[in-house]
């Protein structure tokens, strides 16, 4: 067995462990009256087990894929959203053993499944390095960063749970139309997974011609139902669909077809899930979230960001700084990356500041917290796919 | 006690408006110096930067050596149209001006000597001409758009940056507003 | 300006909520709290205090940390804005007409407003800046205006604090015990194992650890300020080079942006990944994505300009060969010059042959140094070839001239005249790439183009920057500043006899709750402390045997 192959099982066992590790702290929350009954601490002890032997595997993947490629596996999507998901399930380890709280774990592991999920959409190759990403201090920034990213991530777990159970789901209200709107969103991410998988098992292809922005012929390959073309695009695939609108070219009408496809789905499942159950999903999951203690949440939601705000400035900032001043010649350059991490880091101090001096605590910090984590998302995603700056390929 | 109050009020708002003022300074200076940034290093006032070149005809030309006449100092290429119909009209007051204290320097920015010479030839040009082959001249003046000329009075300093095309009559006032009295 | 008096005495500055000396509240709005505002103890935040001059009211604005907080949603907001489309200066246009075409032709409507309101370059706007310098401000102020008062307020604090001190804490029990004397002693040693600095007042004790981290959030601060001092200091001549250059292999030029620096372009190198040279790991990904470049490379050799010498003086020493590969810059006295960009294959030389037409019997061969054409090529036996004159980058005629759009040999041209035994007096031909004239009648003879030679051009940006050690402090002091605050806490436990023989607890900690529980919990149990209870959320009470507490 190779290095890759056998990272790849790793990564495999690391994500049924986490399923597995949901379904048991779901036991440990579900099962008891009590969350301090012994029934909810067996379950939990069982959870917490079977997710660390998920993480030690996801290491073992990490640590593998990084000696075949003799660089650091996070210099392209999938291994960095890969990265990012085995740093949130460390960091809910370590605020399990700080808090012994298994709703954390509960809540914590289907959002790293998800973004294993949504990884894995990505091209898993192992890519040699261009020249600019040839430093170590790449290796040193982008660790860092996720570490501290996964860190603040946990803050929105927390909050979420406070949200779930604070939130009054039995009358209209801004707050119960948000956390629906938050429900969406992820279940959006799971379309995503659907759309891509279900297209890439059936081995859909149309190819295109186009002419780019720059007014240069190009090609590309779309691996979904093609519903909007490039700018003066041409199919090349026969049998394949004619999009249904073309783009003008500074939009990339494959990457729109993909949104639009996920969305589509997503709110499919949402509205299957809606008439079968005939509930909000918040409904559905609250009861998950009824035994957690409200306190505790909003504790761990900003010993969370106390942590991790550190980590984060000194892996998003300093270190990326140091880092562009040897490969960029410049500490600084307003790429839109670099922007959208300066904009989290304001974004958490603004965080600080509001709970410390404006007594910001409970459902306002929860509120927060969930913010903080879409804008994490968003420049991981958005930044990456629509804005293309100089992490373009990252 | 009230008059020890008083004292501090007054250190107080000493203090205080002291802090406000230098920040406000500071960062007003920073703005302004930003926003108005040109990138020009020799700015009008400025010694003109010594420099030495040697022209077509291996003579070296320092500026400094003008020191107490007037140089019109020219930086242009030979692929550049508002040179090539400036360049005459340099002529014309060259000959008109030497005599009278103005020189005429033009320095070509890292072209061959084929080239430049092939352009002094069909404009009859007889005004030294300096190739600044390592572009070290034109960094020192930091040099963009061509032809860009400096009025150097007899004193050294820069009295004009001309960074456009030149008519004669412009070329006349320029070089009498820099002749030796 | 009036000051308050305590019940206890003591005399505290006007504004302050919680008596200094003893903790009695003091304000109509401190006393309706159920719990005490711990926040800087109490103490008198200095703004709040003087509000009469226009000084003061500007110094009241930037105190508020409300107003710290709009600063900064009010940058964060301006800073996603500009990522809305690619900033100025990665957009490739030379001039500000260039940029505003180019933002309407790619972006429509869109962009014409984005670029028309100056979005396009939003860092660099003097309101930009603005901000950034009213953050600045209000880092000052609200530093100076907290930090001072909390410091003097927890140097000068009293062990002995009134019971309604007590009560109004978070963490607060109260009750009868057997021998408060003895638990007092023991709760103090085991206070003290836990590393608490006690001290003693007759009958009640003052329980204390990590004060100094109190002091983290003005250390950031002081980080952040000086790191925002450093930006500052760009602004000044010579604190900051930022230039560009290209250059070609066989080139020496001087250093952009460096007076006296020489460089020599001696060789550019390109690579890429393919399966030969690759991992076989990389296979998969070469196959998929193609071309992907593995190294940029630019072998050069730097020079000096001795001491004194001017500008255009050719005397330079020699200092050292380096290969600038990105993230390998060449450093020399404070300069960084980086590799950044490159072209391929400029044309550096062509060669001709002079042949006759109709038997195509060439005469002889000339290779024309592009960057350095020679008047007259002799090709021996009677043959000679003149340039009349020669267009690097020919742009079409212009009056019959012939142009050139740039000194770049990127389109040559060349004006012969070709002397042949034949026709000794010559013949004149116009040569350009694919195309040739005759403009003075029909000719014997041409100038054939057999090949040319290439080369590199190396695209360099040089870098000083003065400030650098100044924003490295900051960032160290920033970062220091956040670790003191986030990652230690400053508790304390009030323990205090009452003259009816109860025992009073109380406890406060500015984060981490539940370690100060657990530290609490050792010293009750230990020395049989009463119980406590947290009293913050009467609705949320946390039962002792929540899922947070450790002991489970």
């Amino acid at each position: 067995m190779t290095l890759v192959s056998l990272s790849g099982y790793l990564l495999f066992i690391a994500f049924i462990a986490y399923l597995v590790g949901t379904l048991l702290f779901g036991g440990a929350v579900k099962g008891s009256k009590n969350e301090a009954s012994a029934s909810n601490k067996r379950w939990g002890k069982a959870g917490i087990t079977v997710t660390i032997i998920g993480f030690i595997a996801h290491l073992g993947y990490f640590i593998t894929r990084w000696m075949a490629s003799g660089h650091a596996p996070v210099s392209n999507m999938f291994e960095f959203t890969t990265a990012f998901g085995m740093m949130l399930v460390g960091a809910s380890i370590l605020f399990y053993f700080l808090y012994k709280s298994s709703a954390i774990g509960l809540f914590a592991l289907p959002i790293a499944v998800i973004i294993l999920g949504y990884a894995a959409m990505f091209p898993k190759d192992i890519q040699p390095l261009i020249p600019a990403l040839q430093s170590y201090w790449l290796t040193i920034h982008v660790i860092t960063a996720a570490i501290g990213e996964s860190i603040l991530a946990i803050s929105a777990v927390a909050g979420l749970i406070y949200l779930l159970k604070n939130v009054d789901l039995t009358k209209r209200s801004k707050g119960r139309t948000w956390l629906e709107v938050v429900m969406y969103t992820l279940i959006l991410v799971v379309g995503f997974i659907v759309v891509s998988a279900g297209f890439g098992a059936s081995g859909y292809e149309a190819k295109f011609t186009y002419v780019d922005k720059n007014d240069k012929p190009a090609e590309i390959v779309y691996h979904n139902p093609p519903l909007f073309g490039m700018n003066q695009y041409e199919l090349q695939t026969e049998g394949a669909m004619e999009p249904l609108a073309e783009m003008p070219p500074i939009i990339n009408a494959k990457t729109l077809t993909t949104f639009v496809w996920s969305i589509i789905t997503g709110t499919i499942i949402y509205l299957l899930i809606r008439l079968i159950t005939r509930k909000r999903v918040a409904a559905l999951l609250q009861p998950l979230a009824k035994k957690a203690n409200l306190q505790l949440m909003d504790e761990i939601g900003y010993r969370s960001v106390l942590i991790g705000f550190p980590v984060f400035s000194l892996g998003a900032l300093v270190f990326a700084m140091i880092w562009a001043h040897e490969a960029w010649s410049r500490f600084w350059g307003w790429d839109p990356k670099e922007v959208w991490a300066l904009i989290t880091w304001l974004f958490y101090a603004a965080y600080l500041h509001l709970r410390l001096s404006r007594g910001w605590e409970g459902r306002k910090s929860a509120w927060l917290a969930v913010i903080g984590f879409a804008i994490i998302m968003f420049n991981l995603v958005a930044v990456n796919l629509v804005i293309a700056g100089l992490h373009s390929y990252a | 006690m009230s008059q020890e109050r008083d004292h501090k009020r007054k250190k107080r708002m000493f203090v205080r408006t002291a802090i406000l003022v230098v920040l406000a300074a500071a960062i007003i200076y920073t703005i302004i110096t930003n926003v108005t940034a040109t990138g020009d290093i020799v700015e009008v006032g400025d010694t003109a930067p010594d420099f030495v070149l040697t022209d077509m005809d291996g003579n070296a030309h320092k500026l400094s050596d003008y020191r107490g006449e007037g140089v019109f100092l020219n930086f242009w290429g030979t692929w550049c149209g508002p040179c090539k119909r400036e360049m005459p009209y340099m002529e014309e007051m060259y000959k008109e001006f030497e005599q009278k204290g103005v020189h005429v320097l033009a320095v070509n920015i890292a072209e061959s000597d084929f080239k430049v010479k092939s352009f002094a030839d069909t404009y009859g040009l007889t005004f030294p001409i300096v190739i600044d082959k390592t572009n070290s001249v034109r960094d020192a003046y930091n040099i963009r758009p061509l032809p860009t000329t400096f009025l150097v009075g007899p004193d050294g300093k820069v009295k004009k940056i001309i960074k456009q095309e030149m008519t004669g009559d412009q070329i006349r006032e320029h070089m009498e507003s820099i002749m030796p009295s | 300006m009036s000051s308050i008096k305590c019940e206890c005495g003591h005399v505290n500055p006007e504004g302050t909520d919680i008596c200094q000396n003893c903790g009695r509240p003091l304000s109509a709005e401190e006393k309706e709290k159920r719990l005490a505002d711990m926040r800087y103890d109490g103490a008198a935040i200095r703004s709040m205090t003087h509000k009469r001059s226009i000084v003061d009211k500007v110094w009241n604005f930037f105190s508020s940390v409300k107003i710290g907080v709009s600063i900064i949603i009010a940058i964060l907001v301006a800073a996603a804005i500009g990522t809305f489309l690619p900033q100025v200066f990665y957009v490739p246009a030379a001039n500000e007409a260039q940029a505003a075409q180019y933002y309407e032709e790619h972006y429509g409507t869109f962009g014409k407003i984005y670029n028309a309101l100056g979005l396009s370059d939003l860092y660099g706007s003097w309101w930009f800046m603005a901000l950034v310098g009213l953050l600045g401000i209000s880092l000052v102020v609200v530093s100076l205006d907290r930090g001072i008062p909390l410091y003097k307020s927890l140097k000068n604090q009293r062990t002995a604090r009134h019971p309604s001190f007590m009560k109004r804490q978070r963490l607060f029990g109260e009750g009868k015990v057997a021998d408060p004397d003895a638990v007092m002693a023991k709760a103090k040693e085991k206070l003290k194992e836990e590393r608490y600095r006690i001290k003693e007042e007759d009958g009640a004790i003052l329980a204390e650890k990590g004060r100094w981290s109190r002091w983290g959030p003005y250390v950031n601060h002081a980080g952040l300020i000086i790191f925002l001092l450093g930006v500052m200091l760009r602004a000044l001549p010579g604190f900051y080079v930022d230039e560009s250059m290209w250059i070609r292999e066989g080139e020496t030029l001087a250093v952009k942006g460096a007076p006296g620096l020489f460089i020599e372009n001696k060789g550019f190198s390109y690579e890429v990944y393919s399966k030969d040279n690759a991992k076989e790991v990389f296979g998969e990904a070469i196959d998929r994505v193609g071309t992907v470049a593995s190294k940029y490379q630019t072998d050069v050799a730097l020079y000096k300009q001795p001491e004194n010498a001017l500008p255009g003086s050719t005397e330079k020493e020699y200092v050292k060969d380096y290969s600038i590969v990105v993230n390998k810059p060449l450093k020399y006295e404070g300069y960084s010059i980086f590799q950044m960009d490159f072209k391929l294959d400029e044309l550096k030389s062509m060669t001709f042959a002079l042949e006759n037409k109709e038997t195509e019997k060439p005469v002889g061969e000339l290779t024309i140094d592009l960057a350095n054409p020679e008047k007259e090529y002799d090709l021996g036996n009677g043959s000679k070839v003149r340039i009349l004159d020669y267009y690097p980058d020919f742009s079409g005629f212009e009056d019959g001239e012939p142009q050139s759009a740039t000194p770049i040999p990127n389109n040559p041209a060349f004006l012969f005249k070709m002397f042949t035994p034949e026709k000794p007096e010559g013949e004149t031909s116009f040569v350009a790439i694919r195309q040739t004239l005759e403009p003075l009648g029909e000719n014997e003879y041409r100038m054939a183009f057999q090949n040319a030679d290439t080369r590199n051009v190396s695209g360099l940006t040089i870098r000083k920057d003065k400030t650098i050690p100044i924003i490295s402090l900051g960032g160290l002091i920033f970062l220091l500043g956040v670790a003191q605050s986030s990652y230690f806490n400053h508790r304390r436990f009030w323990i205090r006899r009452t003259e009816d023989g109860k025992l009073l607890v109380a406890g406060h900690t500015n984060k981490n709750w539940v370690a100060l529980k657990r530290e609490l919990d050792k010293a009750a149990e230990y020395a049989g402390l009463p119980k406590y209870s947290d009293q913050r959320d009467p609705e949320e009470a946390i039962d002792a045997n929540t899922e947070g507490d450790s002991k489970a």
